[in-house]
């Protein structure tokens, strides 16, 4: 009898929190219509989203830089290593390239984007929120999702691409220093593979493609979380934290998603 | 002159849950031009009232009628059109901590006119004027005095020229010249304006100076009402405790407990 009453209270536990976070995304899924819908003041008075553009996309401009130079230094090193064992070391440009333009630009980007600027999104509107200013925004009949959360979105939105190819760029540059600046691997056979191999509309687009959506979902997370955070300094410090793991999650689920739609089995 | 009623609240219930109710069958009425006081001790109800005029929150039974609008009926327009006519002073101001003091004063104006850079630096300078914060209009919230960013918000909340002004616990934590000039500025403000006000507070002695009516709270219902003098002679044993700071009376210094000399009591090993 104790076994089944023990299974049952599991049960019912696991069912309510199912049931909650299903409400939680339906939640979510109509503030993020509510949000598209009043969205005209920050599309009218664009100054409001260029200045979040500058928060989101412009000061992280350092992480995004400093980090994807890094990131395509290590690829020359590791891809060299690999390449010249099949003497195929002249093709390092071409790694490099498609490695950050496919993949890891937009992942790695979209995970920096979520640690330094989702944070900061959800913490500024939760402590927004914990200090009554949404509620003196809405006292003064001004909606706070159009004028507070709409213009985060569409700087996040638009910030997040500009990031993520910048991140690659850096890597690129970074892959060169190394490969051809270090290692000695011929400049133009670089730059030329690189040229020939990299396909736009395969390449090129579909990294742009992934960063779109990657930008769209943690600036999502990052507005809601912090739009629906306990108005207390542990719930926004809670929020914050499920604003950079469920974006990270949600960047590596979409990413798997996206490339499996994009596979086309090397053709 | 008619004496309209501006707030008028009919047989108003209210809970977060139906079976706890905040507020039971509360019934008030504040004419134009008054000063009046919603006092009770903290959780007895008088926030959810004043969310239940600004209609943040819709009763459950009663109706609400303010400024002329019943807020039940009112769409979200209807509720933002009404709120342009109302000012909130939030406990701690609540202001805008990216702005100035400048930007603050001049959010509302921004939002709801487009008036010419000229005459919106008219119009908020003679709001900082008002409350003797003109000089203090470039710097930032972080920069000010609790009482100072009390006086900004208060300028602010009054630079559309509401037709009624809600303090919510306009005197907490504030020094005596402080508090002096908040009271000042609330009844200057009031009759300069032509507004009505209405101040939620649990600082009894101070607001009893300032109002000229007052609705006494206690678990949810209007257990007193009148002017301060007749609030002061109450012979409700909660009023009286209250006005009084009494620390023992209908509400007793204990907190319920087992028998004292129960708790006393040795156990043996």
């Amino acid at each position: 009898m104790i076994e089944v009453a023990w299974l049952r209270s599991r049960l019912e536990r696991l069912g309510s929190t199912v049931t909650s976070q299903v409400w939680r995304v339906g939640y979510a899924s109509r503030f993020l219509f509510y949000l598209v819908m009043h969205s005209g003041t920050a599309l009218k008075r664009f100054r409001l989203t260029v200045a979040e553009i500058y928060f989101a996309g412009v000061l992280s401009l350092v992480i995004i830089l400093v980090s994807g130079l890094f990131v395509g230094m290590v690829l020359a090193l590791q891809g060299y290593e690999t390449l010249q064992r099949f003497g195929a070391s002249e093709s390092l440009g071409v790694l490099v390239a498609l490695s950050l333009v496919r993949e890891l630009g937009p992942v790695v980007a979209g995970l920096l984007f979520a640690s330094r600027a989702g944070s900061a999104i959800t913490a500024e509107i939760g402590l927004m929120k914990a200090t009554e200013q949404i509620s003196a925004m809405e006292m003064m009949a001004v909606d706070p999702i159009a004028r507070v959360v709409a213009p985060r979105f569409w700087g996040g939105v638009i910030s997040m691409p500009l990031l993520a190819a910048l991140f690659s760029a850096a890597g690129v540059f970074g892959g060169y220093l190394v490969g051809v600046q270090l290692i000695g691997v011929d400049s133009g056979a670089f730059w030329s593979q690189m040229q020939a191999a990299v396909d736009l509309r395969n390449d090129i687009m579909n990294g742009v493609i992934k960063s779109v959506v990657f930008g769209i979902a943690v600036t999502w997370i990052s507005v809601f979380e912090g739009y629906d955070a306990v108005p207390t300094a542990e719930g926004v410090s809670r929020a914050t934290t499920r604003t950079v793991v469920t974006s990270s999650l949600a960047i590596l689920a979409l990413d798997f998603v996206l490339t499996a739609l994009m596979f086309t089995g090397g053709n | 002159m008619q004496q309209t009623q501006i707030v008028e609240i009919q047989n108003v219930s209210f809970g977060y849950d139906p079976a706890r109710p905040v507020l039971r069958d509360i019934d008030l009425a504040i004419p134009r031009g008054a000063v009046v006081g919603i006092m009770g001790q903290s959780g007895c109800g008088k926030t959810t009232l004043l969310r239940i005029i600004m209609g943040a929150y819709l009763p459950s039974r009663g109706t609400a009628r303010v400024l002329g609008h019943t807020t039940g009926e009112l769409d979200a327009e209807g509720l933002y059109a009404m709120r342009r006519k109302m000012g909130m002073l939030f406990q701690f101001g609540a202001l805008f901590t990216d702005m100035s003091v400048y930007e603050n004063v001049a959010f509302p104006l921004r939002e709801h006119a487009e008036l010419p850079d000229d005459v919106l630096n008219d119009l908020v300078m003679l709001k900082l004027q008002a409350v003797g914060l003109r000089g203090a209009a470039h710097l930032m919230p972080t920069e000010l005095s609790g009482g100072m960013a009390r006086r900004v918000a208060l300028a602010r909340s009054i630079a559309l020229d509401p037709q009624l002004i809600l303090y919510d616990e306009p005197f907490t934590g504030l020094d005596p010249i402080s508090f002096g000039v908040i009271v000042r500025l609330i009844r200057d403000l009031n009759t300069s304006l032509g507004a009505t006000s209405i101040i939620v507070t649990h600082d009894v002695q101070e607001a009893l100076d300032v109002v000229d009516y007052v609705y006494f709270m206690a678990a949810g219902r209007v257990i007193a009402k009148g002017t301060p003098d007749q609030i002061r002679a109450s012979p409700e044993p909660f009023v009286n405790q209250f006005v009084n700071g009494r620390p023992d009376g209908p509400v007793p210094f204990h907190y319920p407990a087992p028998d004292y000399a129960a708790d006393l009591e040795v156990v043996p090993a």
